[in-house]
C-alpha cells in the first residue's frame, strides 16, 4: 500500500479512470454497436448480433468510398499546403528583425477562431449574394455572381481555403520557434566555406527543422476532424453530397438517418484513419529526433 | 538602391500582404456586426462604412429595441450561461486531474512509460463525431443527454491529454534537485510539491488551463449532438442554429460571432508565449 502511494499510479489513477469511463468504454460499446443493426428508432436492435454485415455493406457502398477518398485527398492537400505556406511564413518572419514579435502575435490570429467561427466567416465571405469575394470581384467587372458554395469543385476549394487559413499559423509559429533555435555557428561556417543560401537551407536549416515539422504535423493530426465543424457550417456536406467528408457522412447516417450501427462501423474506420495519421507523424518525429542527436 | 535595400522592401511588401490575408476575414465579420442590414445587403457593395451602430448587440442581449429587427430569435443569454458554466467547470477539473497526471509522468520512471503517454494522447485523436455516437447512446440510457454534467464530463476527458502534455513539459524543466533538497530538510513529498514545484510551474499550469478553456469554449461536434435545448446548448451551437434560419440575418450572426471570439482573443494573447515553449519542449528534448 505504501509502495502504491509513493509510486506513479496513484497520480495517474484519476486520469485513467476518467479516460476509461468517457473514452474507452464508449469505444467498446461503439465496437459492439458496429456489429448490430442498431437503429435509434428501434432500441431492441442493439442486442442483435449480425457479425460483419455493416462492414460488408460499407465495402460495397459507393457513397462511403467517395467520402473516404475525398477526406484523404482533402487532408493530404490541406496539410501539405499548410506546411509549405507555414514554412514560407516562418522563413519570412525570421528575416525581419524590427517588429518580429508583433508579427508573430498577429500570425496567431487565426488560431483563436473556433472551427465553427472559421466556417461561419468563410461562409459569409463566399456567400454568392453579399459575400466579400463576389463583391470584390464585382468591382473588377465580374457582374455574374460566382456560386462559390454551390458548385461542387468551387465548394471544395472554398472549404480548403477556410481550412488552410485556420491552420497554417500552427505550422508558422512552431517552425519559427525552430528557426529561432538554430545555432548560428554551422551556418556561418558553411557560408565561409562557400555554400550558397539554398545549400545552407537544404543541408543545415531543413534537417534541424524536421523535428519541428513533425511536432506540428502530430499536433495537427490530433485535430484534423475539426474540419467537420467547418464543413458542417459552410455546406453541411452538400450540395448533393459534393463536399461530404467522412465525418459529415457519419453524423448524417447516425443522427439524421438514425442508423447507429452503420454509423459506428464508419466511425471505426475514421478512428483508424486518425490514429494512423498520428502514429505515422509521431514515428517520424522520434526518428528525426534521433538522427539529429547522432549528428 | 543596392541589392540589400531591394531585398528589404520585398520582405516588407510580402509581410504586409500576409497580414492583410490573415486579418481581413476576421475584421470583415467584426465590421459587419456594427453595420446596418441595408449597408450589408447593398449592391454594389458599400466598402466605406457610412454609419455604425450597436443595434445587433442590443437585440442579442436585451431582446431588441424599437427600430431593430425585433426580438432576437436566439436565446443568447442562456447559451452564454451554459458556455460559461461548462467551460469553467470542465477546465477546473481537467487541470486538477491533468496536473497530477503530468507530475506523475515527469517525476516517475516506470515500465512502458512512453507507451502509456502515447496511449493517453491517442484518446485525443478520436474524432469528436465518432466519439459522440456511443456517448449519445449511453447518455440517453442514463439520462445525461442535454445536461451540464454530461457535457462537462466529456470535456474533462477531452482536455486531460493536452494538460498532461503541457504540464509534464513544465515540470521537467524544474530541476529534480530542488525538491530533493527540500525533502532531505524534512519536507514530505507532498509538501515539496506544494511549496516548490507547484509555484514554479504556475505559469505553465495557467496556460494549460487557458488552453483547456479555449477547447471547451470552441467545441462544436460533441455538444451539438449531446445538447438538445437551451438547458445545455452553448454559443457555438447557437451560431449554427442562427445559420439554419430561413432568412439569414448576417449582421446579427456577426454580432454573435464577435461575442464568441472576444474571450478567445484575450485568453490566447495571454498564453501565446507559454504555448509555444510548452508544445516544443516535450518534442525536442525527448
Amino acid at each position: 500500500m505504501r509502495k502504491f502511494l509513493n509510486g506513479p499510479w496513484v497520480l495517474l489513477m484519476p486520469t485513467l479512470i476518467i479516460l476509461t469511463c468517457v473514452v474507452l468504454l464508449p469505444l467498446l460499446l461503439s465496437l459492439w454497436t458496429s456489429f448490430t443493426p442498431f437503429k435509434l428508432t428501434k432500441p431492441d436492435t442493439l442486442y442483435r448480433f449480425v457479425g460483419f454485415r455493416n462492414y460488408e455493406r460499407l465495402i460495397g457502398d459507393f457513397d462511403f468510398w467517395i467520402a473516404f477518398g475525398r477526406t484523404v485527398l482533402f487532408l493530404a492537400i490541406a496539410l501539405n499546403l499548410e506546411l509549405v505556406f507555414g514554412l514560407g511564413i516562418a522563413l519570412l518572419i525570421n528575416k525581419i528583425t524590427y517588429g518580429q514579435r508583433t508579427l508573430r502575435t498577429l500570425m496567431m490570429f487565426p488560431m483563436m477562431f473556433s472551427p465553427i467561427l472559421v466556417g461561419f466567416q468563410w461562409k459569409y465571405i463566399f456567400n454568392d449574394n453579399i459575400g466579400l469575394m463576389n463583391n470584390f470581384l464585382r468591382e473588377f467587372g465580374v457582374i455574374q455572381p460566382i456560386p462559390w458554395l454551390v458548385d461542387g469543385i468551387l465548394a471544395n476549394i472554398s472549404i480548403m481555403a477556410a481550412e488552410i487559413w485556420s491552420s497554417t499559423s500552427v505550422f508558422a509559429i512552431l517552425l519559427l520557434a525552430g528557426l529561432l533555435g538554430i545555432p548560428k555557428d554551422p551556418i556561418e561556417a558553411a557560408k565561409v566555406d562557400g555554400c550558397n543560401s539554398w545549400q545552407v537551407f537544404k543541408n543545415i536549416t531543413l534537417p534541424f527543422l524536421m523535428p519541428f515539422v513533425f511536432i506540428a504535423m502530430t499536433i495537427r493530426s490530433l485535430d484534423v476532424a475539426r474540419a467537420y465543424d467547418i464543413v458542417q457550417m459552410m455546406t453541411g456536406g452538400g450540395p448533393a453530397k459534393r463536399t461530404e467528408l467522412l465525418w459529415t457522412l457519419i453524423s448524417r447516417t447516425g443522427y439524421v438517418d438514425a442508423k447507429m450501427g452503420m454509423a459506428n462501423a464508419m466511425s471505426y474506420i475514421s478512428i483508424f484513419l486518425s490514429i494512423a495519421f498520428t502514429f505515422f507523424f509521431f514515428y517520424k518525429l522520434v526518428e528525426a529526433r534521433q538522427r539529429l542527436s547522432y549528428e | 538602391m543596392n541589392k540589400r535595400q531591394i531585398n528589404n522592401i520585398l520582405i516588407w511588401f510580402s509581410a504586409i500582404i500576409l497580414i492583410i490575408l490573415i486579418m481581413t476575414p476576421g475584421l470583415w465579420v467584426v465590421l459587419t456586426a456594427f453595420r446596418p442590414q441595408v449597408d450589408v445587403m447593398a449592391k454594389p457593395a458599400v466598402w466605406i462604412p457610412r454609419n455604425l451602430n450597436l443595434i445587433q448587440f442590443e437585440t442579442m442581449l436585451f431582446g431588441g429595441s424599437e427600430g431593430s429587427m425585433g426580438r432576437s430569435p436566439i436565446p443568447v443569454l442562456s447559451y452564454l450561461r451554459n458556455s460559461l458554466i461548462i467551460s469553467f467547470t470542465s477546465t477546473f477539473i481537467a487541470v486538477l486531474v491533468g496536473t497530477i497526471g503530468g507530475y506523475g509522468f515527469a517525476r516517475h520512471n516506470f515500465k512502458h512509460k512512453n507507451k502509456y503517454f502515447l496511449l493517453i494522447m491517442l484518446t485525443r485523436t478520436i474524432p469528436g463525431i465518432s466519439l459522440s455516437l456511443p456517448i449519445f447512446i449511453i447518455f440517453s440510457k442514463i439520462g445525461l443527454i442535454d445536461t451540464h454534467i454530461g457535457i462537462i464530463l466529456v470535456f474533462v476527458a477531452l482536455n486531460i491529454p493536452f494538460t498532461i502534455w503541457l504540464t509534464d513539459g513544465f515540470f521537467r524543466q524544474i530541476p529534480r534537485a530542488m525538491s530533493e533538497v527540500a525533502m532531505t530538510d524534512g519536507c514530505t513529498k507532498l509538501q515539496a510539491f506544494w511549496h516548490i514545484e507547484l509555484p514554479l510551474s504556475r505559469s505553465g499550469i495557467a496556460s494549460a488551463g487557458i488552453f483547456a478553456f479555449l477547447i471547451s469554449w470552441n467545441e462544436y461536434a460533441l455538444v451539438s449532438n449531446l445538447a438538445r435545448s437551451t438547458d445545455s446548448k452553448t454559443l457555438t451551437v447557437g451560431l449554427m442554429d442562427f445559420t439554419a434560419q430561413f432568412t439569414i440575418n448576417w449582421p446579427g450572426m456577426c454580432a454573435l460571432a464577435v461575442f464568441i471570439i472576444i474571450p478567445a482573443l484575450i485568453l490566447t494573447f495571454m498564453v501565446q508565449k507559454h504555448l509555444v515553449t510548452g508544445l516544443t519542449f516535450g518534442g525536442v528534448k525527448g
